[in-house]
């Protein structure tokens, strides 16, 4: 399937407090384009807690998102530490968050549950001392 | 009921009323974010004590009507302008958040 549209967003890893910026711009991106309000609820959702993710777990990292009238394609990519145990860290409440981060109010371990619950299809590529790329799928009906 | 009649009946305090016009359909609260960004619903009023830059990103997301800081919570400048950016409704009060809830409840009936 052809994509029309490509957007790419540096994620910066040094600002948890203020990251999301890009899972913001995407929401109006997909607005703008008259996507349906449930379908840019759930983008915008699960593309925030890979971005965090990305910024709290990896030093930052690569958010790409592709368009069609069919699909909605995020990929996020990071070279930060890998997840070990991929089962582990999509179970609902595991989190290696440290205190710092969890005072923001991250940690509950819920982010990658809330990806796969909102997104159609999820992939979890990562290799321990390599980094991480997820791909979320969005179907447009 | 609106977030103008939110703030009328309950007496709690204005920060930022970017749309008062919003409609509460319902209530959400909690202070994990992604729980927040996983149950919370478009037209919630969000109670938290949270009060980062990352609320507003949640509250942008989730579309929610508003959000009513409890317990004496008060944002500090940068969030307030992040919510003007994003026309976000600000409201704060002194009640706990169970306080809080139950009067939206009653109000909700
Ligand atoms: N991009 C990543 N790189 C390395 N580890 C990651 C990455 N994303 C997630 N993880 C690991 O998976 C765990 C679970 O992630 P998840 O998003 O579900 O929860 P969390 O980020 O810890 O907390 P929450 O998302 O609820 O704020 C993380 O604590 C971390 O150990
Ligand atoms: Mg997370």
């Amino acid at each position: 399937m052809e994509d029309l549209l490509h957007y790419h967003y540096d994620v910066d890893g040094g600002n948890f407090a203020s990251a999301g910026e890009a899972s913001v711009q995407v929401k109006r991106v997909l607005r703008q384009m008259g996507f349906p309000p449930d379908l840019i609820r759930r983008v915008s959702i699960a593309m925030y807690e890979g971005e965090i993710n990305m910024v709290i777990h990896a030093k930052g990292g690569d958010a790409d998102v592709y368009l069609s009238p069919e699909q909605i394609r995020v990929v996020l990519k990071d070279v930060g530490p890998g997840i070990k145990d991929v089962a582990l860290a999509m179970q609902e409440g595991y989190s290696t968050a440290p205190d710092n981060i969890r005072s923001l109010g991250f940690g509950a371990g819920m982010g990658l549950p809330n990806m796969k619950r909102y997104s159609d299809e999820m992939t979890v590529e990562s290799t321990v001392g390599v980094g991480t790329t997820i791909t979320l799928v969005f179907n447009a009906f | 009921m609106t977030v103008a009649d939110l703030v009328q009946q309950s007496g709690w305090s204005p920060i930022l009323l970017a749309d008062d016009t919003r409609e509460i359909t319902g209530g959400y609260a909690g202070d994990l974010l992604s729980w927040v960004m996983g149950r919370g619903q478009y037209g919630d009023c969000w109670f938290t004590i949270m009060s980062n830059l990352n609320v507003i990103a949640v509250a942008q997301l989730l579309d929610v009507a508003c959000v009513v800081f409890t317990e004496g919570v008060v944002p500090d400048a940068a969030v307030v302008n992040a919510a003007r950016l994003h026309d976000i409704n600000l409201i704060r009060t002194d009640e706990p958040t169970y306080a809080a809830c139950v009067r939206l409840g009653g109000w909700m009936q």
